[in-house]
């Protein structure tokens, strides 16, 4: 079959073709149109003629598989594709406005500015991962805003998709992608390990704040490969100022080996949420690299940079869920608190990368405002952290995976959900007073989470004979044998 | 999963009616996985059956199954010639001792006309850009395993299909060649379509309806969307003790009940 040239005003299976937006090494991009499609469309052409680079070909495929399989608001929207039998392409969702690459002029951000981009990024890499893919390709070049401010990721060429063949896997002998953003195993053919993303976001990240690239611009494979023992100088080497909870986070995304990196995108939108609760280790005070004699053991102790076993991106992103409990700290309910934290300590257990944060509701009034100092002058917000903190206690969890928050709210359930959904929480638990005054005049805050949320929920309830204790009725001097 | 979220502008769309096909292969006599997989790939819209050969061999129900595929080829279905369906009728075959075992014993059981319907199979069919076969296409008849990229790489040259579909391995498992040449290999995620696209060829091994070897003692059967190209492997789940009791009852080697039992 004769292939249509592509020109304005041609038509293709319903398309007509507008103005040529773009012309890249890998293909053109074109501004087009379809009756009963109202949201602006690019298609994209891959270059496949003869003496093009067979990356192109090849990335253009891993495109047509994944790119229709994505869906939610951190990707374009996808429209229609063409296989290589006539005229290939893709159509796809034109987000309006420019991609981070034009911020480079204005190098470095301030630290504010880019917390909040490195958040919406790492947001949409959850998403992604959520939908089996590892983007390889992060940069500044491949992400966009959307009006509503959420981040959109473009360019799935050099994509794997955990449950579709990977047509670059075997196609290509040397690793593809973009040579200062890309992560050291992927030196090592790693393709399948979504914390890869990570590292590239910790480049981005590491640029927009100090101006400089962690790793250089070289593009040859010796010098990369020098990532794979060698860290980047600490950004408060660069900058003085260097906020320690962003060089804690920017340092652990760079980390060497991706188990040392946080653990799920999530966990890191979490961490660049909340940085006043980011955990401080060795890494957040770092002036210096690592001393030569550690850079020589694990350039030469190859045992270190090995690669690992097939992954399997599902697992390892259930096995780092974001856990939230409610506490009620004021009602002192000690059997269902005691209940709460044995259903966390199972939970924790069998899931070493999950982290916690602890939620508690300090309940405002309908009319008035509560002042923030009770009658003895104590701060209700700080005396609630502290409890929140006291429950936590015996758990014995590192300050890396614990967070304690205490939520302002008139109503308690749609602040936990709210938090939930803020926050990507990937399962609640909560506790269920049982027949209490208040929850007969209120209603239950367990059951508007359960039936709410978007996430797992167990709702925790105290074994009986507790509630017949907490109760203090006469009934719980009967002998055990009569309850049933 | 569907990718059909959009418009199928793009697809090439053939002129024949049928276009989602199920395909079997390995039925191996097993009557309780193969009814279980041809209820399963109604419910699922199938329209055309493809059965890629070895109806018979090591399982229990030889009669019911040679005439379950021959009701089916009568109605339109295509049947290709397995190693144990042509073993019936060419006894110098060169199996293992329970293989060589049950196909004396099915021999003893299947009518002449139901033998004339296994020898009469053919070793290929093609049809449109797809080819069927039991081992592979370089030389059906040496029963050659695609075991890996090589493998496969020497049946697609073999033959200019799209897509070859085939069994014997009794694993599912994709492999691809780049129009360089150069190979890509798959191990399929049951129920997750995976689009055939048309700038590369494809091997398709479908995995086995009467006796999986990949771990998983489910049935293992496949579907393809003709006009999307989509391919998506399909498990079922099914009565494998009274499969296995038929085996052991009917005196053939207990080690294929135990098999069944642990997909192996």
């Amino acid at each position: 079959m004769v292939k249509p040239s592509i020109e304005p005003g041609t038509q293709l299976d319903g398309f007509t073709i507008g103005e040529c937006v773009h012309r890249g090494g890998m293909a053109t991009l074109w501004s087009v149109t379809h009756p009963g499609i109202n949201v602006p469309l690019l298609m994209k052409i891959p270059r496949v003629s003869e003496g093009e680079d067979p990356a192109a070909i090849v990335s253009f495929e891993m495109e047509q598989m994944i790119v229709p399989r994505l869906a939610g608001p951190h990707v374009p929207g996808c429209f229609g594709s063409g296989d290589f039998e006539r005229q290939p392409y893709v159509v796809i969702e034109r987000i309006p406005g420019k991609t981070l690459y034009d911020r480079l002029g204005g190098l470095p951000l301030g630290y504010e500015e880019a917390r909040e981009i490195a958040g919406k990024i790492a947001t949409a890499l959850a998403d992604l991962h959520r939908q089996n893919v590892i983007h390889h390709d992060i940069k500044p070049s491949s992400v966009m805003f959307r009006d509503s401010g959420e981040a959109v990721l473009i360019d799935f060429g050099l994509s794997h998709h955990n449950q579709l063949p990977d047509l670059l896997q075997e196609e290509f002998r040397l690793p593809y992608g973009t040579a200062p953003y890309m992560a050291p195993e992927r030196l090592l053919g790693v393709r399948d390990d979504p914390r890869s993303d990570l590292f590239s976001l910790g480049v981005l990240l590491y640029f927009f704040t100090t101006g400089e690239r962690p790793f250089g611009e070289s593009e040859t494979l010796r010098g990369m490969r020098r990532r794979l023992w060698r860290d980047p100088h600490p950004p408060r080497k660069l900058r003085a100022d260097y906020p320690p909870w962003l060089q804690e986070i920017v340092l652990r995304c760079l980390e060497i080996e991706p188990v040392w990196r946080h653990p799920t995108a999530s966990q890191l939108a979490f961490e660049l949420a909340h940085p006043e609760q980011v955990k401080l280790t060795a890494r957040s005070e770092r002036l210096k690299r690592d001393p030569l004699s550690t850079v020589w053991r694990r350039r030469f102790n190859r045992g270190l940079t090995q690669p690992k076993p097939k992954s399997d991106l599902a697992a390892q992103l259930a096995s780092g869920p974001i856990v939230a409990i409610a506490i009620d700290t004021e009602e002192g309910f000690g059997a269902l608190n005691e209940c709460l934290r044995v259903t966390v300590k199972q939970l924790l257990s069998t899931l070493p990368q999950a982290r916690l944060a602890c939620i508690n509701v300090l309940k405002l009034g309908r009319i008035t405002l509560d002042k923030t100092l009770d009658e003895q002058g104590h701060n209700k917000h700080i005396d609630r952290l502290v409890s929140l903190r006291h429950w936590a206690q015996p758990l014995k969890l590192d300050d890396s995976r614990l967070t304690v928050h205490v939520l302002e709210a008139v109503d308690p359930a749609s602040a936990i959900l709210e938090f939930t959904k803020v926050n990507h929480v990937d399962h609640i638990v909560i506790g269920a007073r049982q027949n209490s005054l208040a929850r007969s005049l209120l209603g239950s805050v367990s059951a508007k989470v359960a039936s709410e949320a978007s996430c797992t929920v167990t709702v925790v309830r105290p074994p009986r004979s507790a509630v017949a204790s907490a109760q203090g009725g006469p009934d719980d001097r009967k002998p055990k044998a009569l309850e049933a | 999963m569907s990718v059909k979220r959009f418009a199928r502008v793009g697809a090439i769309m053939g002129a024949e009616e049928k276009v989602r096909l199920a395909v079997f292969a390995d039925i191996h006599a097993n009557r309780q996985a193969f009814s279980a997989c041809l209820a399963a790939a109604r419910a699922r819209g199938a329209e055309r059956i493809i059965c890629l050969g070895d109806v018979v061999g090591y399982g229990a129900d030889p009669e019911w199954a040679v005439d379950t595929v021959m009701g089916l080829v009568d109605e339109g279905a295509i049947a290709v010639c397995g190693n144990h369906d042509n073993a019936v009728g060419t006894p110098s075959e060169n199996m293992n001792a329970e293989a060589q075992a049950a196909i004396e014993w099915t021999r003893g059981r299947l009518s002449a006309p139901q033998r004339k319907f296994l020898a009469e199979l053919p070793m290929m069919h093609q049809e449109d850009d797809r080819l069927y076969v039991h081992s592979e296409a370089s030389n059906p008849a040496r029963w050659r395993y695609v075991l890996g990229t090589s493998e496969a790489a020497r049946s697609l040259e073999a033959t200019d299909a799209h897509v070859t579909l085939c069994g014997h391995i009794h694993r599912p498992a994709l492999y691809s060649m780049s129009s360089a040449a150069k190979m890509t290999s798959f191990v399929p995620t049951t129920d997750v379509p995976v689009q055939l696209l048309g700038g590369r060829r494809w091997i398709a091994v479908v995995g086995s309806v009467g006796q999986p070897r990949d771990g998983n003692p489910a049935a293992a059967f496949a579907m393809l969307d003709t006009a999307s190209r989509e391919i998506t492997w399909c498990r079922v789940p099914y009565d494998v003790e009274t499969a296995a009791d038929r085996i052991r009852a009917n005196g053939l080697p207990h080690w294929l009940a135990d098999r069944l039992l642990a997909g192996r």
